[in-house]
């Protein structure tokens, strides 16, 4: 188990290695800082003593280790924009996103996993079928189409909730949250739905078709054949056994769920690390871009790390094994 | 009163090219603490009809007509929960494969301890004392230990042993065991057997014994009923059926056993291929690959009757003879 964890962080560090190999890049060949930085009527002198200042003179080398250096320390130098620290707009932008997603999943797997167990326990009732046409319009209908239908009727039509912003937040010092407003709670209902969604109906499928395919299991018709009564049947024996790999891939999927908040966050003008990005893509902010991408990187590598030590434990097969099989 | 009885049963599967009889009217007695072999080539409808008794043929299959019958109450047409309470309790029963047989994600010690709980109404603490008896019981070392073991922790025969355990625990009077040996090792087949059979004379467990294996018969069976093709075309002791068989498939069968002290028992195939279950000839199934029909074979269906120590259904014995 400790030779397994050494070698996945082993394995994650690599990987942000090449993420901020990435960023490093994009610094290189998109725009030129320096003109970002000076008034337009900037002197060659003033454009001069700017690039010695930033060390642009410096040999590639000695900028990419400072480069690497500084990331690694969550300094991402300023933006060209607003002239602020990027680690200071991204921890101001970090909280929406964080709670957008922290809703999107939750909703995701509290209806997901119900509906694809009833799906595969009743799979020819007309509830079921219907379940399963409705998910595949879920999966197929691009998200910033159900978002902008959300908006239409929820709020334009209805106008029961909000088509943009956070609503109300309370500041808690080191994190701003819409958790204790009213405005705040009724502003996250439509985005949370516009992101769960998809995930929701790729969860339910999941569950569904793992489901379908433990029921079938000889250790389930040798626990049928033992006279193990249905609830147990398909809530012990056969329900762990189809959330295991579940929980992996959704683990994995919660990656996506952040970079998807993009789209999300644009459709409703949500103040998260998405909107932040797509603003700063517009104004070819190169810091901000690059600080995104490594940061959602990291989360990415660690998620994927994490999902995969969980899954260690939760699989006995994978743990490590301290009585080896003995012969007959 | 005999413990188990099966009337004419016929056991059917609706397909698009229309219904499959895979058993064809079958009737046999079982009395309590006998040993059963039921020998057939692959797709004689064995399984079938071990599935027909403890009341799990997957649907759409169904027992299209016949009985079941349990002490002499019927069983075949109970509500489903009233079933699974039988299950287990009165009926076990033993699978093919031990490696795929037990839930990979809970301990042994679990599983038998929620299959005693279901059936015996012990609670936690007498469930698992009598689970790691029972693990003893199979033979398995150290069973305090290996009773919070997960099932990839056990060898193949080891994992048979847990089956067995856990077909046992609840105390049924019959178990159906299908196969239970062929999964696994040849040097362990013999032990396993020997083990299931020990355990079933002391508690007077009856058994039907699906196998392929007529070596297996002749150590383990009191009496023996051989399928051909959805029906039983032989049954009679161990003893008969094995040294003087009388349907000309039987004698196929035993033909085709090699000599005592080679290892592969398995039959070899006779010659010619069971017929399709689907469109029937009219008269007896064997007759395109027995070297024994008569004219009337191929047109009139032998019904069974007395013979030797059982019955047999074949056109050489008995009034048509
Ligand atoms: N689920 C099913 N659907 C349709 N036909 C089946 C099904 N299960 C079994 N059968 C038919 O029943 C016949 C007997 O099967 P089985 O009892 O498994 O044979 P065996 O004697 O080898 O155990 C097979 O030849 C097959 O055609
Ligand atoms: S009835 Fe005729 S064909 Fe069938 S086994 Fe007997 S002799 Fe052979
Ligand atoms: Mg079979």
């Amino acid at each position: 188990m400790f030779a397994f964890l050494i070698r996945r962080i082993i394995q994650a560090a690599l990987v942000m290695l090449v993420v901020a190999s990435i960023a490093f890049l994009m610094f290189r060949f998109l725009g030129d800082p320096i003109s970002n930085l000076l008034p337009e009527d900037a002197t060659v002198q003033d454009r001069a003593e700017m690039r010695e200042k930033m060390g642009l003179n410096d040999p590639v080398l000695v900028q990419y280790g400072r480069f690497i250096v500084d990331a690694a320390q969550g300094d991402f130098g300023q933006s060209y924009r607003n002239n602020r620290p990027v680690s200071d707009l991204l921890a101001e932008r970090f909280p929406a996103t964080a709670e957008l997603v922290l809703v999107a999943a939750s909703l995701a797997l509290a209806l997901g996993i119900p509906l694809g167990i009833y799906t595969a326990l009743n799979p020819r009732g007309w509830l079921s079928q219907g379940l399963q046409v409705v998910s595949l319009l879920g999966i197929s209908v691009p998200t910033f189409v159900t978002g902008i239908l959300l908006i239409l009727v929820f709020s334009v039509t209805l106008g029961w909730l909000p088509s943009f912003g956070r609503g109300t937040v309370v500041d808690l010092g080191w994190w701003t949250t819409g958790f204790l407003t009213t405005s705040g709670l009724k502003a996250l209902i439509l985005p949370a739905i516009m992101l769960a969604l998809f995930q929701m109906t790729l969860i339910m499928r999941l569950v569904r078709a793992e489901m379908l395919e433990v029921l079938r299991a000889d250790y389930i018709k040798f626990a049928k054949a033992r006279g193990i009564p249905n609830r147990m049947l398909h809530f012990k024996y056969a329900l762990k056994n189809t959330l295991i790999p579940v929980m992996t891939i959704f683990g994995l999927q919660l990656g996506g769920l952040i970079a998807f908040a993009i789209i999300t966050e644009t459709v409703f003008q949500w103040p998260g690390m998405g909107f932040l990005f797509i603003q700063a893509v517009n104004f070819t902010d190169v810091p901000v871009m690059a600080a995104y991408l490594v940061l959602v990187s990291f989360i990415f590598v660690v998620i994927n790390t994490l999902v995969d030590l969980l899954y260690n434990v939760a699989d006995p097969r994978l743990r490590a094994e301290r009585t080896p099989a003995r012969g007959v | 009163m005999s413990l188990l009885e099966l009337d004419n049963i016929v056991v059917e599967f609706p397909t698009r090219r229309g219904p499959l009889e895979a058993v064809k009217g079958l009737s046999l007695d079982l009395d309590e603490g006998e040993i059963l072999g039921l020998v057939g080539e692959s797709g004689a409808g064995k399984s079938i009809t071990g599935a027909a008794i403890t009341g799990l043929i997957e649907p759409p299959g169904l027992i299209r007509s016949g009985e079941v019958r349990l002490r002499g109450a019927r069983i075949d047409n109970l509500p489903p929960e009233k079933m699974r309470r039988i299950r287990g309790k009165e009926i076990g029963a033993i699978f093919q494969d031990p490696l795929t047989s037990l839930n990979p994600v809970y301990t042994v010690g679990e599983q038998l301890i929620d299959t005693m709980r279901v059936h015996l109404g012990f609670d936690h603490k007498a469930a698992r004392q009598r689970a790691i008896d029972w693990l003893a019981e199979v033979g398995i070392p150290a069973p305090e230990a290996r009773l919070d073991q997960y099932p990839h922790q056990f060898s193949g025969g080891m994992r048979q042993r847990v089956v067995i355990a856990l077909a046992l625990c609840a105390e049924p009077k019959l178990i159906i065991a299908d196969e239970p040996t062929t999964a696994l090792d040849v040097s362990v087949q013999a032990q396993i057997l020997a083990l299931l059979k020990r355990l079933c004379r002391e508690n007077g467990t009856a058994v039907v014994l699906v196998t392929h294996d007529m070596g297996v018969i002749a150590e383990t069976a009191d009496r023996v009923a051989v399928m051909y093709a959805g029906r039983l075309v032989e049954i009679g002791d161990v003893k008969q059926v094995i040294e003087e068989p009388l349907h000309p498939y039987t004698r196929g069968l035993m033909a085709s056993i090699p000599q005592i002290g080679n290892r592969d028992r398995r039959l070899t195939q006779i010659e010619g291929a069971m017929p399709g279950l689907r469109n029937p000839a009219p008269g007896c199934a064997f007759a395109p690959r027995c070297p024994r029909a008569m004219e009337h074979c191929h047109s009139l269906r032998p019904a069974p009757q007395d013979a030797g120590t059982g019955q047999v259904a074949c056109h050489l014995y008995g009034e048509t003879a």
